[in-house]
């Protein structure tokens, strides 16, 4: 499946695209046109932008951008609270189904799309409860199939070795850095279709954050990442393509090295530049 | 553009103007003092501005220093990182013109002797004003990032490379005419291919000033007039 997708750059005043490029490449899920209100608050403005199969997508933006907003709709966590409201739509490929769509399952897709949290938070349970859960949930409960799946995702967490000799003890005895990448092995265990990462290394010390942001490349190959980050020198350092948003509405997507090098928005090259507010 | 959250940064990205633009004004001295030592055969003049050099080499050091500084404090992106890049390549081309002159000034020692061909000696000093012009235009572009101006200077690159060209055929008549005048016709010739080598790093300099500007290299090929390298001796 290769398709070769449109990007826009939308103009502020009447949100119609002024400006699209060719970005090729397969997409795993293409958000069009998404808004998002919790309650009467509009939090997302008709926001549009594709997410490259097994590729690293990074949004990037000032605080109340709306950015973990977008991030959560992908995995419809806003359903868990009354009031909220999707309007347009995330597609998933090669499914066709929309995302956001009032008729399709949450649970279906929180199945397919795995996340993880900028604190880490591990189940109150041993290391391999927490990572059999995902498993158990879905009604894998064979022995052997469940304990092959939790080494090979403690292995992919590069966790495997620090572990294994006390899989039974409880995940808080681990360390931050550590937890976190226990959460990713959680997420991975049941072979999601996406990985979403919301700030993941925000809590944690430089050596701990390089090590994840080594596994995220790691995983990339295998797995579509999108992850929100403040901090833009990450996204730089691990993202193929970044969207920088603002206000509620997405002001530039493309390829990270253009972003970083020659954005083409003001806006963007403000944020990104040190130059904001 | 809007000032940079942090201050320092801004007063980093000024420092390395300002130290570009000096390194810029003592370039373009070098270039004349080194000219007229040459025509005037001023050997006094010639060994002064042998002895400057050693101060656009040290700013050379200044800007790289301060530059690496920049980029591992402040991580710059776009703009920013094009801005400190531009200053490296820029006072990298600088250093070059000062040593182009610094050699055209240890030559003049070397051109003594009855021979005073005037019109050789015309063409060198109107190719050297031309490329002095250059060399200032193009650092006020660099200065204001004045596109336009850069571009100018760009493509003006071609008539200097025309004039060595003819330059150069001049000098081998000279040198056919008589041996005598082959040492101060090989001289003269390093000469002017120094200060044609001037004018392509006044080049190279728009080309560093394009790409801080639009983000990309200019996408055109640079308009070459030098054929010195394909000149035949049989040639008219």
């Amino acid at each position: 499946m290769n398709i070769a997708e449109r990007s826009v750059i939308m103009d502020s005043m009447t949100q119609a695209p002024i400006t699209d490029f060719e970005i090729d490449g397969p997409v795993r899920a293409r958000v069009e046109n998404l808004s998002f209100f919790y309650g009467e608050k509009q939090a997302l403005i008709n926001v549009s932008f594709p997410i490259h199969d097994r590729k690293v997508t990074a949004l990037i933006g000032p605080s109340g951008c709306g950015k973990s907003t977008l991030l959560r709709a992908i995995n419809r966590m806003h359903d868990l609270y009354p009031g909220n409201r999707y309007q347009g739509q995330v597609i998933l490929f090669p499914e066709e189904i929309n995302i956001v769509g009032p008729e399709v399952d949450p649970m279906l897709i929180r199945l397919k799309i795995g996340m993880v949290f900028q604190k880490p938070n591990p189940f109150p349970k041993s290391i391999y409860d927490n990572v059999a859960a995902g498993l158990w949930v879905r009604g894998i409960r064979k022995k052997s199939l469940v304990d092959d799946r939790v080494t090979q995702a403690l292995k992919q967490a590069a966790l495997w070795d620090e572990v294994k000799d006390r899989l039974r003890t409880s995940a808080y005895g681990l360390s931050g850095g550590q937890q976190q990448r226990l959460c990713i092995a959680r997420a991975l265990a049941p072979a999601p279709e996406m990985l979403l990462l919301d700030e993941p290394t925000s809590a944690l010390d430089p050596i701990a954050t390089a090590r994840i942001e080594e596994l995220i490349m790691e995983l990339a190959p295998t797995v579509t990442i999108v992850i929100v980050t403040h901090n833009m020198q990450q996204a730089a350092r691990i993202s193929n393509y970044t969207a920088f948003m603002h206000l509620g509405q997405m002001v530039e997507f493309d390829q990270t090295a253009a972003i970083f090098t020659s954005p083409k928005e003001r806006r963007t090259q403000d944020y990104i530049t040190g130059r904001f507010g | 553009m809007a000032e940079h959250t942090l201050k320092a940064f801004d007063t980093d990205l000024q420092e390395l103007n300002s130290k570009v633009a000096e390194m810029g004004g003592l370039a373009e001295r070098e270039i004349a003092d080194a000219i007229q030592a040459l025509t005037r055969r001023d050997t006094e003049l010639a060994k002064r501005v042998v002895a400057s050099d050693p101060n656009i080499d040290a700013l050379q050091q200044e800007i790289e220093e301060k530059a690496i500084l920049t980029i591992a404090r402040r991580q710059p992106m776009a703009v920013d990182l094009r801005e400190v890049v531009g200053a490296l390549r820029v006072a990298n081309d600088l250093e070059r013109i000062g040593d182009l002159a610094k050699n055209i000034g240890k030559r003049v020692g070397a051109l003594e002797g009855d021979f005073h061909p005037q019109k050789l000696i015309r063409g060198v000093e109107h190719m050297a004003s031309l490329v002095l012009g250059q060399v200032k235009h193009v650092l006020d572009a660099y200065a204001a990032r004045d596109l336009k101006a850069a571009l100018a200077v760009w493509k003006g690159d071609e008539e200097i490379d025309a004039i060595c060209t003819s330059l150069f055929r001049e000098l081998l008549t000279y040198m056919m005419e008589d041996p005598r005048n082959i040492t101060f016709c090989i001289h003269l010739m390093f000469c002017a291919k120094n200060i044609e080598r001037m004018g392509d790093h006044a080049t190279n300099i728009a080309e560093t000033v394009h790409y801080m500007v639009e983000g990309h290299p200019i996408p055109d090929q640079r308009p070459k007039g030098d054929t010195t390298a394909f000149a035949k001796t049989t040639a008219t």
